[in-house]
């Protein structure tokens, strides 16, 4: 199946694309998705833990098992006000 | 009562006073925060860009809004958040809460904000009068304790 997935602020800024879309096995969850695309941009690694993930709009826990042409949101510490 | 992500324009903290005001308001607060010419780690600043994700943002902002009411008392409150880039003096963030009485205005607009900086998914990235810009994370540590 494929997801796509969406990363925000210095997660897009490391991968270089404000979209991009991977492809992973059946039944991936969310965390595995995420995980992948870390291991594809090491610098990713000390975002691994803090970054909140979100499927098609709403926020989801790692172990969430994504669908064929769901949308992976990867939201890294937030830095507003 | 009013949320709001802005792309461009400055912030009106008057339409969100106007937003919030009603004949029961005893008591209205508001905060606002500017883009400072300092880094919190001493370095001289050129401006900050803001990006948002716009629909969980304002999702995000109307929980902390009905929140800080049904915690304090009941009380109106509105947010703005500016996206793009802004320069030294300009508001990123603007906060009004009216309530009957002041002590519930005061502790609602803290809880705004002090919430806003935690939950809300917003990234700031700082520019530099020297070096490469930085994304800048808003650090537990410095937000008081849960009441």
């Amino acid at each position: 199946m494929n997801v796509r997935v969406v990363p925000f602020a210095r997660i897009r800024e490391i991968v270089g694309s404000a979209e991009l879309t991977r492809a992973a096995a059946e039944g991936a969850t969310a965390g595995e998705v995420w995980g992948g695309l870390a291991r594809e941009f090491p610098a990713l690694a000390d975002l691994l833990a803090s970054t909140r993930l979100v499927r098609n709009g709403a926020f989801v826990r790692p172990e969430t098992a994504l669908c064929d042409g769901d949308e992976l949101g990867l939201l890294p510490p937030y830095g507003g006000g | 009562m009013r949320y709001e992500i802005v792309e461009a324009g400055a912030l009106d903290l008057a339409v969100l006073i106007a937003a919030v005001r009603d004949r029961g308001a005893g008591g209205l607060v508001t905060f606002v925060g500017y883009v400072r010419e300092t880094s919190d780690d001493d370095r001289a600043v050129t401006g900050l860009s803001y990006e948002a994700h716009r629909e969980l943002a304002l999702a995000e902002m109307r929980t902390i809004g009905a929140e800080a009411s049904t915690r304090f008392g009941p009380a109106r409150v509105a947010i703005a958040h500016r996206v793009g880039e802004l320069t030294i003096g300009e508001a990123a963030v603007a906060i009004a809460v009216a309530a009957a009485h002041r002590g519930v205005a005061f502790d609602a607009c803290e809880y705004a904000i002090d919430e806003l900086k935690r939950r809300v998914p917003i990234w700031k990235k700082e520019h530099y009068v020297a070096g490469d810009p930085a994304w800048r994370e808003n650090v537990k540590e410095k937000f008081r304790a849960e009441p």
